[in-house]
């Protein structure tokens, strides 16, 4: 009786053995092909919440807009930011949300000079977008941080925190904040599906389309230019094409004198 | 205590009920804020902020000028302020629930207020002026409260409530301090981008706030025989007096840097307020209506024997409360929207809606403060 069953407890350890390491096989092998175990995936697999942990800073997104090859009434990169970002459009300017658009010299550089300009220079029209401030004073002003600087310099909205104070609107020197001050899925013509719509009550605004960033597309606007009038790139990098430009050219921010170090760069 | 101010006459009540009408017609209007969303309202993307932060602007001053009857009285011992005090402190209650109401009527998102308390942000000046103003509301209702109740049982207040008055003296002057700074430090809003800006506001509050006070007293004696004594009202007449002086000084100053400087930027918004820019004159009429009143209102003031008629002393408190509401409210925050920051001009129109929900919001004040002065000038009269 004792041999028996002492038998008994030797094949129920090694049943034991066996069900323990098959089953740690199989979750080794579900972790390999799933990426847990870099090392052993059968598909590369990229974790930068692991290995790359940002470095705030180290990038910082900037854009330099040739304002030479931005001539005309070319509305294609205000009409694809929009259309990708389902930014509504109600016709009027009371309601309006607008994450780039157009306006002329004195608008978007008022203190700028302007005595002398030449006139053709005067008559154009600029584009206006968030400037990713480096100094954002709306990011300062807002008190949920629901608008907040990222690690890679852009400023960016967390739309279920804002509580719709517009507080980041008051702050903004350069208008590039707008407020849904109506349900912003009725002015929506053609729905997108690249971005998700916002909120009655939120405020919102250029993402320098982070969206696309991390899925290793240039931002809407940059794509969609015919003239190739926007580039974009990290200003940290000094290889760079944006660095390359502003080394070649004179350009312009603006506002400058308000401290604010904003990241889109201007060719005249 | 508060059971008091259930018992009353027939205007009593008569004054309840119309109190009650126009809180229901503001939460009819809200309502419908809530539902199609600010569009509701004449804000729009360039002029962001309108009457509501108006308000909230103009009664932080009035809930500050507390502080001119409890400093001399607590500090200085000026036994004339005794009855007048507790008015002071239950107005400053009403004046900050209002302030609060503003706020959360100006939201897109109030029902995600709590945000401001749980992601606390100490480098965003409305979490400041949130921290401040709840605080400053408990300060008034707590140590207004304990006194009355003491006062109603025959002894002496409690120990412990003496700090909490000693308190609210410095608390009142961080209040509208803060709210300064909401706008004051905000880079390309060249309006409020002065250093002025935060002793402007105290200076207009303890004008307008302490004309208000005045006011209130005079309405508490013709309603319910309670007098708190014309030589309290002249003191605060005195006080008025220079407050609204400096007031008017340091607009002045305002004049003189930005047209000496001939800094475009700065001259802009003053331009729009009392000149008129690019053809918009919306708001010219309302400011030198305001300016002038506000001067007049001072020279009565500045008149021998004028502020010891009470006919002369409420008109001159009238014309100062709306100058200075004129000038906080429409001039203030407004102006500093126009131009715009891409040099816009925008003019802004408040709705029938956001007029709604403003004296619906006035209306509730009111009713808190007809509420609590009920209570007070029963114990104080011994009914």
């Amino acid at each position: 009786m004792s041999s028996v069953a002492h038998g008994d407890t030797v094949m129920n350890k090694e049943r034991r053995d066996f069900i323990r390491k098959a089953g740690l096989g199989v979750l080794a092998g579900i972790c390999a092909t799933s990426g847990f175990l870099p090392a052993f995936s059968l598909e590369e697999t990229i974790l930068p919440a692991w290995d790359e942990k940002p470095v705030p800073g180290k990038i910082r997104w900037g854009m330099v807009i040739d304002t030479r090859k931005c001539l005309g009434e070319c509305n294609e990169c205000v009409a694809r930011c929009h259309h990708v970002h389902n930014v509504p459009d109600f016709g009027n300017r009371k309601d309006e949300v607008k994450w780039i658009w157009k306006s002329g010299y004195g608008n978007v550089f008022p203190t700028s000079t302007s005595q002398f300009r030449s006139s053709e220079v005067l008559q154009r029209s600029y584009l206006a977008l968030c400037n990713h401030c480096a100094e954002a004073p709306c990011t300062r002003a807002c008190p949920t941080e629901a608008t907040f600087k990222r690690w890679d310099g852009i400023v960016s909205m967390d739309y279920h925190r804002c509580i719709g104070c517009r507080f980041c609107m008051a702050a903004c020197p350069y208008g590039s904040r707008s407020f849904n001050w109506r349900d912003p899925r009725e002015g929506i013509k053609e729905a997108s599906v690249d971005y998700p719509t916002r909120e009655q009550g939120v405020v919102e605004k250029c993402n320098f389309c982070s969206d696309r960033l991390t899925k290793g597309m240039l931002p809407a606007c940059v794509e969609s230019c015919p003239e190739k009038a926007l580039v974009f790139g990290d200003l940290n990098d000094p290889n760079s094409d944006v660095r390359a430009l502003l080394e070649s050219n004179s350009t312009m921010q603006r506002k400058p004198e308000l401290g604010t170090k904003p990241s889109v760069f201007y060719i005249i | 205590m508060i059971e008091k101010a259930l018992k009353g006459n027939r205007n009593y009540w008569l004054w309840i009920a119309s109190l009650l009408a126009v809180i229901t017609a503001g939460i009819v209007s809200y309502n419908s804020q809530r539902w199609f969303g600010l569009t509701v309202t004449g804000m729009g993307r360039d002029v962001s902020w309108g009457l509501y932060i108006a308000q909230f602007t103009f009664l932080v001053g009035v809930a500050a000028s507390a502080v001119m009857v409890v400093l001399p009285y607590y500090l200085h011992n000026r036994k004339e302020f005794s009855k007048t005090v507790i008015i002071g402190e239950f107005m400053a209650v009403s004046a900050t629930l209002m302030c609060l109401l503003f706020i959360l009527a100006d939201m897109g998102r109030p029902d995600r207020v709590l945000n401001v308390l749980l992601y606390p942000s100490p480098h965003a000046m409305v979490f400041w002026d949130v921290m401040v103003l709840n605080g400053y509301f408990m300060i008034n209702l707590v140590s207004g409260w304990t006194v009355l109740g003491a006062e109603r049982r025959g002894v002496p207040p409690p120990s412990w409530v003496k700090p909490i008055i000693y308190l609210s003296i410095p608390w009142a002057v961080s209040i509208h301090t803060v709210t300064a700074f909401l706008y004051a430090g905000l880079p390309g809003r060249h309006l409020w981008l002065t250093a002025v800006l935060a002793p402007r506001f105290l200076a207009s509050a303890f004008a307008a706030g302490t004309s208000l006070l005045i006011l209130v007293t005079l309405v508490i004696k013709r309603t319910t025989g309670f007098d708190t004594g014309s030589d309290a009202r002249e003191k605060l007449a005195v006080i008025v007096t220079y407050a609204g002086i400096v007031n008017f000084f340091l607009l002045g100053t305002e004049f003189f840097t930005a047209f000496y400087s001939n800094v475009p930027s700065h001259m802009h918004s003053l331009q729009y307020l009392f000149f008129g820019l690019e053809g918009h004159y919306s708001l010219v009429p309302f400011m030198w209506f305001s300016l002038l009143l506000g001067l007049g209102s001072l020279v009565v003031l500045l008149l021998p024997g004028m502020k010891r008629s009470p006919k002369w002393l409420a008109a001159a408190c009238s014309g100062l409360v709306v100058s200075i509401w004129i000038d906080k409210g429409a001039g203030l925050i407004l102006g500093g929207f126009v131009p715009s920051p891409l040099e816009e001009i925008v003019d802004y129109q408040p709705t029938l809606t956001e007029v709604g929900v403003t004296l619906g919001i006035w209306a509730i004040g009111l009713l808190v403060l007809t509420l609590l002065l009920k209570v007070a000038v029963s114990v104080k009269s011994q009914e």
